[in-house]
């Protein structure tokens, strides 16, 4: 059973897919083909990336007319980041003590 | 940087400390010592040598002592095993020793991948730490 960290990382670990979701990130909400524009790839396996992308919930999509207008959802990037803070603050925590034992100890 | 540091996740913690880069490796390196700050265990500073640290929680890591270079480099795996794979954890720690006119910059990586994901980091090579550090930021943005 993958836990959402794993399928976070497995889209992510495609090139091109991460590139689309980074642009999303910065640049905010955009169609397939401002997107297709941009990084070098055709239409459909733009749109494919996207799906997996949402599917993941990575990215929201919202329909205007004929268009759709494609955003990144940060938010779900919080599992993954999870453990880099927890490992963070637990190693943040021990040098304290570290430091605290070193003024103690004899030289 | 090598394929297998590309393809993971890092934790690195920087303090400078106003004491020699000797004192700070008996504490690094000496049991009772390291049992006063991290945990308790039974390391030796040997290359190859497997040693435990057990946690105040109860947790036990898996470790082996990589490298050894006095007062200056100390590297060793750390490794958790769980029931649930989601908490199963394999990463090596780094502790990097550099005298300064101070006293030593203590450096602390951590590099960590999850055995069953390391397939599927095969396709992020370079690129990926960098992605890493801008994560944060993302996260940080309010939706």
């Amino acid at each position: 059973m993958p836990t959402a960290h794993d399928v976070i990382l497995r889209t992510l670990a495609d090139p091109t897919r991460r590139a689309i979701f980074e642009r999303l990130c910065r640049d905010g909400e955009q169609t397939v083909g401002a997107l297709k524009a941009r990084s070098g790839v055709s239409q459909p396996a733009v749109s494919k990336h996207l799906g997996v992308l949402k599917q993941a919930g990575l990215v929201r999509d919202r329909h205007e007319g004929r268009q759709t207008h494609y955003s990144a959802q940060p938010g779900a990037l919080a599992p993954l980041v999870e453990w880099t803070i927890q490992m963070t603050r637990f190693w943040e925590r021990r040098l304290d003590r570290l430091e605290h034992l070193l003024k103690r100890m004899d030289q | 940087m090598n394929d297998r540091a590309a393809e993971t996740r890092s934790v690195v913690v920087e303090r400078e400390i106003p004491f020699p880069p000797e004192k700070i490796w008996r504490a690094l390196t000496q049991p009772h010592l390291i049992a006063e700050w991290l945990m308790e265990n039974d390391f030796k500073p040997a290359v190859g040598h497997r040693f435990n640290l057990r946690g105040e929680w109860g947790g036990v890591l898996d470790c082996e002592v990589l490298v050894v270079e006095p007062n200056r480099t100390l590297s060793y795996t750390w490794d958790f095993t769980h029931a649930e794979a989601a908490y199963n954890l394999k990463s090596v720690v780094t502790f990097t020793l550099t005298p300064t006119h101070a006293g030593t910059r203590l450096r602390m990586e951590q590099i960590g991948f999850r055995p069953d994901q390391k397939q599927a980091f095969g396709g992020a090579k370079a690129g990926w730490q960098q992605f890493f550090a801008k994560l944060e930021q993302v996260v940080a943005r309010p939706e």
